[in-house]
């Protein structure tokens, strides 16, 4: 078990490493000039170049790209001279437009997106199986129907179609709700509930299609089993059989779905959050595109990967815990 | 029928390998699943190898075909190794020498039609027969009791039989000197078995085919076989013609075979002593030392734990691989039983039910009118 | 004493293609302690009949009728809640195939405690007992490590060793035994058989043994019901069936089950295939297969379906022929059997 997790970690940290020299490629092999992107109207030759030594864009790429990895870990210092400034571990780079170190930055919208992505979560997650099972018990007649095409409904709209729909309608219509501003739980529940509820409510609509349609196929192949005519010859109840012989074998593709489409929402819902104005990492991660802002967009994309490969690895290691067939190797 | 040989396996092995490690794999073990059997079939004549499962005898059948790799060894077919042939000298020797396959459900392309799937044959050799191929597949249908109107059907719209029959068909229609049923009747309804052992049986008078006849089931074996060979965790232990094997076996495995195998005789059954094996199969992986059945078998001694016995001629034609194989004649010897009693010599040349020959011997008894269930009277 | 008694039990399912009449007026009775064997073929009934018995016909279109009174109480008209008090505890199942029958993701101990507390108020502990003490029964060496272990990492016969377990657990008074064998190798299959059979000694249980193995039959069997096209056509005792068939589907059996004790180098066989429930054939639902069917007879066999009749000390057979011409048929497929023609 111990030699599958290091290797995994191990590669894991392979892809990451990759991941991050094709950023950087791909960004430093644009026309643009990185240099000339980091000031904006008041711009002249001069505070270029400056700009350009300050952030060592005038040294070769692979040296920006080493000193790029080292900060990461030992922290890095921009300059020379009295315009010198620190940059702590973990450094992940510096954001001119925005005049910040960008670990506070990710820090600062970490927990809105963390938020969204776990309240979505259990939305879509739990009606999804259980209204998956109810399809599932109700083969072949109009309820089983209903439910598939209802759910096909929300999975056929994009996420921005029924946001938008939402907004418009509720806040801006009925006037249901205020307006989204996000506050911390913690500060005012009330209107941190009040703004998360819509899109949670976007996210959960679209997802959920996708978890009704597989935890309805993935019963109704277990169902024909043999061990489920044990169970029944043994004389549990249905719901038991339901329950913990039936839902516990169709498991694993759930689980491998929903650990995928989690970690791809921790990585920043992009679309939802700029719609309900909520300043997560996707809200930052755009925003950094649109200024081309390079080392907030490289530092966004180092962490969407890494929650796919650490979420990969988690999904991998839940396989052998529900299967027990399943041996690691 | 010549006593020529077709095929001769020379201490043939297979394995597989078992690896562990974290970056780069190492083997720690492998899977032994053939250890050096040496065969040989004659043409036109059946060879069985029986065995239960786990014994080898499944990949010994694919390996003589190089549909696996041997580990080691090597077989002649038509006085060539074919070990040693590359993949490309392989085909034309395809049409000579085949297969047939245990599951009609699943060893049938369900998306190709039952023509298709039969003059596929002709299509990887690139032979034209005279008159199309369509003629000659429709022809081997035919032969095989199949509808040659059911040219262009599925598999799925046949029955076991049916399709046991389709793989038949495309196994001979090339007329092949040699094929290797791997369990070819295990799959069907016992009315079925019988049809295609005697399609078997009809095909190999006509065409001269011999057979490596695969199985699990002693008493078809028994029905097709000139000689069997008993293999048990991937060694030969006993091998004899079919009279002979049937009547006198040697090796104390066979004798527990032959002894579970039940007989559709109830008195019979009611006086057989049963030579009940005790524990389970050895794992392939950690091979016993010495002889690989001294753990289950009644009569081992230090000498069967430590010595392999090599597989010596006891008899003419008979085989054997043990350090004190069973010789005494049946019906009077006592040996030792699997509890260190002594059980009654189980008396193999099964007799046929002797109710039944009494019966027939002096006219079936007549019987007394019936009463007629449908006139109300209770039948209890 | 009568424990089970079966009536006139038909079931038929409506599919997609048709109208499946899977099992078509079938009747018996049983004792305590006593085995029955229900001898068919694929398409017989003899599966759909054990299942309806234990009531396992979920699903929508099907149709029960008849009667199944088992000490007492009437299956058919049960309540769900009421078979399934029963189920695993009053009576009890084993199936075919042990590698596909227990639940792969569960400890086999977890799956025998469960079988304890769906029908006893124990606790978990105690429960775990009743396993271990059931798997020592069947023979499952060290016991104490092997209960905690998955199903995977069992041999076959083990696997069904466990299932026996899992069935007795709550001491039925009906064991039905649906092909316990025939995954099973043959050296472990006498070990199965032998301990069902000490089993039943202990306990007193009946059991009704569903199989197409001939030879486990006369081995295990008092009395043997065969099933073709989902009706009963033979239905006798031991010795009866065996050494005096009376019905040509059982003596085509008989002569063209490969076994040990046969003369002949060549194979009799039936002719045809088993029939397609949906379109079973009028009259006779054998008589496509039938050679002992002669040009006098022959119409009736097409067009009258036979009724079951008794023909002597309890042996009922549903045929049309007379005792003289079914005796000869006998007579003469035994004969190139046994004698060789």
């Amino acid at each position: 078990m111990t030699a599958y997790v290091t290797r995994r970690l191990l590669t894991g940290v392979l892809i990451l490493v990759l991941l991050s020299m094709v950023v950087f490629l791909v960004f430093n092999a644009l026309p643009a000039d990185p240099a000339a992107l980091t000031c904006g109207k008041s711009c002249n030759p001069q505070v270029i170049a400056a700009n350009r030594i300050r952030l060592g864009l005038d040294q070769p790429l692979y040296l920006q790209y080493w000193e790029f990895v080292r900060a990461i870990f030992v922290g890095r210092t921009y300059g020379s001279g009295s315009a010198t400034f620190e940059c702590s571990a973990p450094c992940l780079g510096y954001s001119f437009r925005k005049g910040e170190e960008v670990t506070p930055l990710i820090l600062k919208a970490l927990p809105v997106t963390l938020w969204l992505s776990m309240g979505a979560f259990i939305l879509w997650l739990v009606p999804g199986v259980l209204l998956g099972i109810y399809a599932s018990r109700r083969r072949g007649r109009w309820q089983e129907k209903v439910t598939l095409g209802a759910a096909l409904v929300g999975y056929s709209f994009p996420s921005f179609f029924i946001g938008l729909l939402f907004l418009f309608f509720i806040v801006i219509r009925w006037q249901l709700l205020p307006y989204p501003n996000y506050v911390s739980p913690f500060e005012d529940p009330v209107q941190f509930l009040q703004t998360m509820i819509l899109p949670w409510l976007t996210l959960a609509l679209v997802f959920m299609a996708f978890y009704v349609r597989l935890t309805r196929n993935q019963l109704l192949e277990t169902y024909s089993e043999d061990y489920i005519r044990t169970a029944r010859a043994k004389g549990l109840s249905e719901g038991t059989v339901i329950r913990k012989h039936a839902l516990r074998a169709g498991l694993t593709p759930i689980v491998t779905a929903a650990g995928l489409d989690l970690a791809g929402l921790l990585g920043g819902a992009i679309i939802i959050e700029s719609i309900f104005s909520l300043p997560g990492v996707g809200k930052l991660a755009i925003s950094a595109v649109v200024d081309a802002d390079l080392a907030v967009i490289t530092a966004t994309v180092l962490l969407a990967g890494t929650f796919i490969v650490i979420a990969n690895i988690v999904v991998d290691l839940l396989y052998a815990v529900i299967d027990p067939r399943v041996r690691l190797t | 029928m010549s006593n020529q040989e077709i095929l001769k396996v020379d201490n043939l092995q297979k394995s597989f390998p078992v690896s562990k490690g974290v970056l780069f794999k190492k083997q720690v073990g492998s899977i032994n699943a053939v250890n050096g059997i040496n065969l040989t079939v004659n043409q036109g004549e059946t060879l069985g190898l029986v065995g239960e499962s786990g014994c080898g005898k499944s990949t010994a059948g694919r390996v003589i075909l190089r549909l696996l790799e041997p580990t080691a060894g090597s077989v002649i077919f038509e006085g060539q190794d074919i070990t040693k042939m590359s993949r490309h000298d392989l085909v034309p020797l395809r049409s000579r020498m085949q297969m047939i396959f245990q599951d009609p459900f699943s060893s049938l392309n369900p998306r190709h039609t039952v023509g298709s799937i039969i003059s596929a044959p002709y299509a990887v050799q690139g032979i034209k027969p005279q008159g199309g191929v369509k003629s000659a597949v429709q022809e081997t249908m035919e032969r095989v009791g199949l509808n040659p109107e059911h040219y262009n059907r599925y598999p799925n719209e046949f029955s076991g039989g049916q399709r046991q029959r389709i793989g038949i068909a495309r196994a001979v229609t090339l007329k092949p000197k040699f094929i290797v049923c791997d369990e070819p009747v295990s799959a069907l309804d016992v009315s079925i078995q019988a049809q295609v052992i005697n399609l078997l049986q009809d095909l190999q008078d006509e065409f001269g085919i011999a057979y490596l006849f695969v199985a699990h089931d002693l008493s078809v074996v028994r029905q097709i076989s000139n000689r069997v060979a008993v293999m048990y965790l991937g060694h030969i232990v006993e091998q004899a013609s079919r009279e002979d094997l049937y009547s006198h076996p040697h090796h104390p495995y066979t004798h527990a075979l032959l002894s579970a195998v039940p007989v559709p005789d109830p008195k019979l059954e009611a006086q057989r002593e049963r030579i009940v094996l005790q524990g389970d199969l050895p794992s392939s992986i950690n091979l016993p030392s010495g002889c690989v059945f001294h753990t289950r078998c009644w009569k081992a001694t230090d000498k069967c734990r430590t010595d392999i016995p090599e597989l010596l001629e006891l008899a003419p034609g008979h085989l054997v691989a043990c350090h004190y194989p069973i010789m005494e004649s049946l019906g009077s010897a006592k040996i030792a039983g699997p509890n260190s009693g002594f059980v009654e010599q189980p008396d193999h040349v099964v007799q046929p039910p002797s109710e039944v020959l009494q019966n027939l011997q002096s006219g079936h008894a007549t019987r007394p009118k019936g009463i007629d269930y449908a006139e109300g009277e209770e039948p209890f | 004493m009568t424990f089970l008694f079966v009536k006139d039990l038909q079931v038929s399912f409506q599919t997609e293609d048709g109208l499946v009449r899977a099992v078509d007026g079938v009747t018996f009775d049983l004792e305590k302690g006593k085995t029955l064997a229900i001898v068919g073929e694929s398409g017989s009934g003899k599966s759909v009949t054990s299942q309806a018995i234990m009531g396992l016909h979920t699903g929508r279109g099907v149709k029960i009728s008849g009667e199944i009174n088992l000490d007492g109480t009437d299956l058919v008209a049960a309540s769900d809640s009421t078979l399934r008090s029963m189920r695993g505890n009053s009576m009890a199942m084993i199936f075919q195939d042990p590698f596909a029958s227990l639940h792969p993701f569960y400890r086999i101990g977890n799956q025998l405690v469960e079988a304890v507390t769906a029908h006893r108020k124990v606790s978990k502990k105690e429960a775990r007992a009743e396993a271990l003490r059931m798997l020592n029964k069947v023979g499952i060496p060290n016991a104490e490590q092997r209960i905690d272990d998955y199903p995977h990492q069992l041999s076959g016969g083990m696997r069904q060793r466990v299932m026996i377990a899992m069935a007795l657990i709550n001491g039925p008074e009906l064991l039905i035994a649906d092909e316990p064998t025939t995954a099973l190798d043959v050296t472990v299959q006498a070990q199965i058989l032998e301990l069902l059979a000490e089993l039943q000694a202990e306990f007193n249980t009946a059991i009704i043994l569903i199989t197409h193995d001939l030879g486990i039959v006369a081995d295990m069997a008092d009395e043997i019901v065969v099933m073709y096209g989902g009706r009963i056509v033979e239905r006798a005792g031991l010795n009866e069936l065996f050494y005096q068939p009376q019905m040509p589907y059982t003596v085509g059996l008989l002569s063209s089950v490969p076994r040990l004790d046969s003369v002949g180098n060549r194979m009799l066989s039936i002719g045809g295939q088993p029939p397609s429930l949906i379109s079973l054939p009028s009259g006779c639902v054998f008589h496509p297969r039938c050679s002992a069917m002669n040009a006098g007879i022959e119409e009736r066999c097409k067009s009258e379906r036979p009724d079951l009749r008794d023909v002597g000390e309890g042996h009922m057979i549903r045929c049309h022929l007379d005792d003289q011409e079914r005796t000869a048929f006998a007579t003469k497929r035994l004969a190139e059997v046994f004698i060789g023609e």
